[in-house]
């Protein structure tokens, strides 16, 4: 009888000392429902791909949430190694430099298999610095597409495969369509910020701030007030008042969905990430899918559009073993089989050119959902269409929300409204220069 | 009053400990904290630290939101104070006039009290939901476009009424005591002078209830001021452009969505002070001038 419990206590710390030989590391995201059932499938894969390492996933909010969390984990010293960021927290991980490992870097040090060449520009392009490394790894990006209502089209007598190409189209449509009686309203958007200013901005290949849209450094400074920006906004502001374009709220415009889902608007502008979801809600109709609408007058549309959604930045202050753990998973994650299921599953752009060669037959059996990765490879980005980088940048994006806002109702006019973004986002950018300087 | 006299110098102090510990933990090291942030500016991650004196008191006053931000406080303070203690009191007169069923009434009445802040923001946010919501239907047909998403005003009254309406319970029972605490024989003799019943109030009623209502004043600009946080973050976070966004909101975004540190730790020192007057107020003032 000793002898059984002598050897189970062995036993037992036998398989103790073997689970403490695993390295864990955390990795704390922001993908609650479906998304982060599917990523934690994505993290068991490889956990059970090998032994040394345990990446262990814990939810923690919505994407503000998430990177206040880290932020002030990192400063009680409890930070995890792996953190999921959205794109606009980009300039505030990037000038935190004492803070982070580059991605390139942790590759380089932990002698990793990491060929930058094999990612796509346009998704990556987006997180590297000027000399072009990669200073966090790509997780979920996605860009703005045009969902539309094949029925109400064709109600309205115009042809269900032809979705508006230019914002003149827009126009016109949206009109037969009302006057038709098929629907309300043209259109309605999600997110004004990212969708019809800072895409807008990427699309016509105008800039929204100096230096590269700020990649170029702390002293950049936005200049969102060009002639391009003022004629949409104004165009926006008169398209609301004739009835044609609803406005879906701030941030990321939560009602927007729900007027295209009950046929009160024909068109919306979304993330392409939202693909699934739309079909899901698009069920007493025909749903088509396009490229977001240009103004044929302005030169150099249509250029490309830019992503959104979130990277996975590492964070210094970790024992060494758990680098050596995140370089692996990060090899695990850009993997075209993984980048392909994951891709296809949530319809966030894959990351690298073989998980979008790879994904050619799901492509074919699904019309539409490739969308988003052709609007943003139709042109080599252009440093208007790269991306943009500000500090304090998830406040701006509030300002800008605000001043669209002043401008709805009547306070401001297109060009004093976006000369207020430009004026109070400086203030804020300036801000930002000095706590990092 | 009669004075406990304690043999032992240590005994109360032990007693205290407790307390003293609580409130040194949870009160005067983060003010403390708030105080010493306010006088830095640090990036997001604590890495660089300069203290700039008061530069960041300075940015608050020059800063239009921020004086926004003190006017829509105003606003939404005294809103919610006079609609919930109005409400209130015309609630506990008709409860004082009941003889049978008060009981009753009072303990439904008191029901929204024991609702959570965000869950009462998320009701009435349902209720008031331009897309799905009763009232904007209601609303409609007699001609008027409700949409809290953009009219600024349509923002501030869903805020104020769903603030009020939990804090209309608190004023209730304190109101209903009140009312009880006053001797039915002095409206009995205005009554025979001949004073009818909104000469009653205003004479006889009104100025005996006024100790509960200066107590009840000060607890709802505090409530309105500092505990409805959560209605307005499950309702319109600040919006639109910053109609809601009251100074505490403002705080929290500001230092934690923002993570401008600096700015935040200035922006509650102003609410310290605030704090700070309203009680002084209220154990000065209202408690010693004001007869019970």
């Amino acid at each position: 009888m000793n002898h059984m419990i002598t050897a189970s206590a062995v036993a037992l710390i036998a398989s103790l000392s073997a689970a403490n030989a695993q390295t864990e590391v955390q990795w704390w995201h922001a993908m609650g429902g479906e998304l982060g059932v599917k990523l934690e499938e994505i993290v068991k894969g490889f956990n059970d791909s090998q032994e040394d390492f345990k990446v262990v996933p814990s939810y923690k909010g919505t994407y503000p949430e998430t990177m206040t969390a880290a932020i002030a984990a990192f400063r009680a010293k409890e930070q995890p190694a792996i953190v999921q960021v959205f794109e606009v927290g980009t300039g505030t991980m990037m000038a935190a430099k004492g803070a982070i490992v580059p991605v390139y870097q942790l590759m380089q040090d932990q002698g990793a298999n990491f060929d930058p060449a094999a990612f796509l520009p346009q998704v990556v392009g987006y997180y590297t610095d000027t000399d072009g490394n990669m200073l966090s790894m790509p997780f979920n990006s996605s860009t703005p597409i045009l969902y539309y209502n094949k029925s109400v089209f064709e109600k309205a007598g115009l042809d269900p495969e032809q979705p508006p190409k230019t914002w003149a189209e827009m126009e016109e449509f949206s009109k037969k369509i009302i006057d038709s009686g098929a629907a309300s309203c043209g259109f309605t958007t999600g997110w004004i910020s990212w969708i019809q200013t800072e895409n807008f901005s990427a699309w016509h290949n105008q800039p929204i701030g100096t230096m590269e849209n700020g990649f170029g450094g702390l002293d950049a400074r936005l200049s969102v007030n060009g002639p391009a920006q003022v004629k949409h906004w104004g165009n926006l502001k008169k398209w609301a008042d004739d009835g044609i374009f609803k406005y879906g709220g701030p941030v990321g415009g939560d009602n927007a969905p729900p007027m295209f889902y009950s046929q009160e608007c024909a068109m919306i502008m979304n993330s392409s990430a939202s693909r699934a979801g739309v079909i899901a809600n698009a069920k007493d109709f025909d749903l088509g899918f396009g490229m977001l609408p240009y103004y044929d007058d302005i030169e150099g549309a249509p250029q490309n559009s830019i992503i959104g959604g979130a990277t996975l930045w590492v964070l210094s202050g970790r024992p060494d073993e758990e680098y050596a753990g995140a370089a692996k998973f990060f090899e695990y994650l850009s993997s075209p089989e993984v980048q392909a299921d994951w891709a296809s599953f949530s319809g966030y752009l894959p990351i690298t050119q073989a998980a979008a060669d790879q994904m050619q037959g799901f492509f074919d059996e699904n019309p539409g959902a490739d969308t988003g990765i052709k609007q943003i490879t139709l042109n080599a980005p252009t440093e208007n269409s790269k991306g943009l980088r500000f500090g304090n940048y998830v406040q701006i994006r509030g300002i800008i929300d605000e001043e669209f806002e002043q401008l709805l109702s009547g306070s401001k006019d297109a060009q004093g409204a976006l000369d207020s973004v430009v004026e109070r986002g400086n203030k804020l950018i300036e801000e930002f220069q000095a706590q990092n300087q | 009053m009669k004075r406990t006299i304690f043999s032992n110098q240590l005994l109360p102090w032990l007693l205290l400990a407790p307390q003293l510990a609580i409130t040194f933990i949870f009160f005067l090291w983060p003010a403390g904290q708030a105080i010493r942030q306010s006088f830095l500016r640090e990036d997001a991650f604590g890495i660089n630290s300069s203290f700039v004196g008061l530069a960041n008191f300075r940015a608050l006053l020059d800063s239009p939101e921020y004086l926004n931000s003190l006017q829509v406080t105003a606003i939404f303070a005294v809103s919610v104070t006079v609609m919930s203690m109005g409400v209130a009191l015309l609630l506990a007169i008709a409860v004082d006039r009941m003889l049978k069923s008060a009981r009753v009434y009072t303990t439904l009445l008191v029901w929204p009290y024991a609702v959570a802040p965000a869950v009462a923001g998320i009701l009435w946010w349902f209720i008031f939901n331009p897309t799905i919501g009763v009232m904007p239907y209601v609303l409609d047909m007699v001609g008027y476009d409700w949409n809290h998403i953009s009219s600024k005003t349509d923002a501030m009254l869903l805020v104020v009424i769903a603030s009020a309406w939990k804090q209309i319970s608190y004023n209730f029972l304190f109101f209903v005591a009140g009312l009880q605490a006053i001797p039915a024989s002095m409206r009995e003799a205005a009554a025979i002078d001949g004073a009818g019943p909104v000469r009653r109030f205003f004479d006889i009623t009104f100025p005996l209830l006024s100790p509960t209502t200066f107590f009840l004043l000060v607890v709802n600009i505090v409530y309105a001021m500092f505990d409805t946080f959560a209605v307005i973050d499950a309702t319109t976070e600040g919006g639109p452009a910053q109609a809601t966004n009251i100074m505490v909101y403002k705080v929290y975004f500001d230092g934690f969505v923002g993570q401008n540190i600096g700015s935040s730790a200035a922006q509650s020192v102003f609410l310290m002070a605030i704090v700070i007057t309203l009680t002084i107020i209220q154990f000065r003032w209202v408690e010693k001038k004001v007869e019970y």
